[in-house]
């Protein structure tokens, strides 16, 4: 079965997606976490920019840039610092039994995968038999958001599901119109500010970032 | 089948036996190297072969015949297993006696009997160490056999020089299902060659040993044919890898004497990087605590398992 070079790429750039998601659900150490994220950002770039290159769509070339500066470079500088200044580069978390997380994320792939193949049937698009993969990593960044409990490790998942939903809409049609994807960016970037703000806050609060602390109803 | 693939079969198995303790050797200069000593040299473990092979054995009084007859099936069925997997050429013809799921049945076979020759005498860090390695094997085998599968069902077949004659004619095709079981195979691989994430080969610490536990009790020529055969095992593993993943310079079939003559510094130059690479995975990490292993193993499960899953899904 003879599939075109730069499909065979984009698949295997999906791959690494999944991989990634896959080893941010069973990373421990915050900092490395950042790392993984950025990785995942620039798999994501690299994916882009192979799809506008392939299928002539060069108003993608914008989001691919987007997301270079946005899920590279800013971002993780930012949650870098963040967690310097939080001085927690050398936490690490509790993961809840991760055999039984992997799993249960093992699960969550094979779900994504059938769910989406008989959309993808329907999509014309170079790149629709990624969209099982980006539904997964989708799923395994909320997967994530629900089994962490410190704050930074939570958002993270978020912005990795960001990530996901991005790679979805890029295999299942080629990319959103622009004003979205610019309206998401800037909310993902204002949204990282804000958690930076609430970070402190949470800290101020609890001398933790665990969210643990917020589950208990005080009455002042 | 031809008298000339049987007259090469025999000369293969012997390269590997040959050229196994320089793989060990090789993968121990470049730690030490990385860790800043001057290292051995390439031939210490031949060193260590002939001065174990002169010494007298001293057998425990306990011992049964089972113990005596550990070391030679140990080293058997790893030369077996070094004539089953293509390495040179693809034209192997014992490898149509047994496919990979008997070579991974073959591997288990010799743990198995590792085991047993642990606990025969019936000391405690025998039966600890036998313990411990059989949980690492039941763990790391069906990691080991969703990567074979996950090659299997590229060139729909489970016969190895099949798989790697597929592999190897395709060389433009990306698989991204290989991807995923490279990494799930190199976790395997590490853990059941003793290797540091897993376990450290060059300590004698009760507490965290696990292979070294098992061949406490030999000695002499039984423990030289054991260390030969754990050389072996882990040349066996990296030609595994090396030729699902990078299979190419393999001669196909029986090859032209022009092939199999490139086929050997083919062979040798990807050895000496996936030595190198070895190296450095063992110099980066730090030994995990054993409670992690069946962590480790389930991970490296778990991306063979993707890697059959993304193969169902994307078709190739």
């Amino acid at each position: 079965m003879t599939v075109p070079f730069l499909s065979q790429l984009i698949d295997l750039c999906a791959a690494v997606l999944l991989l990634l998601s896959f080893s941010m659900l069973s990373q421990r150490r915050v900092l490395t976490l950042v790392v993984l994220f950025a990785l995942q950002g620039a798999t994501l770039f690299v994916s882009i920019v192979i799809v506008a290159w392939e299928t002539h769509q060069y108003q993608l070339f914008y989001s691919a840039a987007l997301t270079l500066l946005l899920k590279v470079i800013f971002l993780p500088l930012i949650l870098h610092r963040l967690i310097r200044r939080l001085g927690a580069q050398w936490e690490t978390e509790v993961l809840l039994n991760a055999p039984r997380t992997m799993l249960a994320g093992l699960l969550l792939v094979i779900f994504a995968f059938t769910l989406a193949e008989p959309i993808s049937r329907f999509a014309h698009t170079v790149t629709h038999s990624t969209l099982g993969i980006a539904l997964a990593v989708v799923m395994l960044s909320f997967l994530m958001m629900i089994t962490r409990r410190k704050a930074i490790t939570q958002v993270i998942g978020l912005l990795a599901m960001e990530n996901g939903l991005f790679f979805a809409a890029t295999s299942a049609t080629y990319g959103m119109p622009m004003v979205v994807e610019l309206g998401v960016a800037l909310d993902v970037l204002v949204g990282a500010v804000i958690f930076g703000v609430f970070f402190f806050h949470i800290r101020e609060q609890f001398d933790s970032l665990d969210l643990h602390n917020l589950e208990s109803l005080r009455e002042d | 089948m031809n008298t000339r693939s049987l007259i090469l079969e025999p000369l293969t198995i012997a390269f590997a036996i040959g050229i196994a303790p320089l793989l060990t050797g090789w993968v121990n200069q470049c730690r030490a190297w990385l860790q800043g000593r001057r290292g051995p040299g390439l031939l210490q473990p031949y060193r260590v072969i002939r001065k174990l092979f002169h010494k007298d054995a001293v057998i425990a009084a306990s011992a049964s015949p089972l113990f005596r007859l550990v070391p030679y099936v140990e080293f058997a069925s790893m030369a077996l297993a070094a004539g089953i997997i293509p390495s040179l050429w693809t034209g192997l013809p014992f490898a149509t006696a047994a496919d990979t799921i008997a070579l991974v049945g073959l591997f288990a076979m010799a743990r198995m009997f590792l085991a047993l020759g642990a606990m025969d005498i019936g000391t405690a860090f025998g039966s600890m160490g036998a313990r411990r390695e059989m949980l690492v094997g039941f763990l790391a085998e069906p990691a080991l056999l969703m990567v074979f599968f996950t090659a299997s069902l590229i060139s729909q077949s489970t016969s190895f020089p099949t798989i790697v004659n597929a592999l190897a004619h395709d060389r433009l095709s990306i698989y991204p299902s290989l991807a995923f079981a490279s990494v799930s195979f190199l976790m395997v691989l590490l853990a059941e060659n003793a290797r540091i994430p897993v376990d450290n080969p060059s300590t004698h610490l009760e507490l965290t040993m696990i292979h070294e536990a098992t061949v406490l009790e030999y000695s002499a020529r039984h423990l030289a044919l054991i260390e030969w055969s754990s050389s072996l095992k882990l040349l066996n593993y990296v030609c595994i890898g090396l030729a699902l993943f990078v299979p190419w310079g393999l001669a196909q079939g029986s090859g032209t004497p022009l092939d199999l003559l490139w086929a050997v510094p083919a062979l040798f130059l990807k050895l000496l990087v996936a030595g190198l690479g070895l190296a450095g995975i063992e110099t980066i990490n730090a030994k995990m605590r054993l409670f992690r292993v069946p962590e480790f193993l389930a991970t490296a499960f778990l991306l063979a398992v993707l890697g059959l899953l993304v193969h169902l899904l994307l078709g190739y």
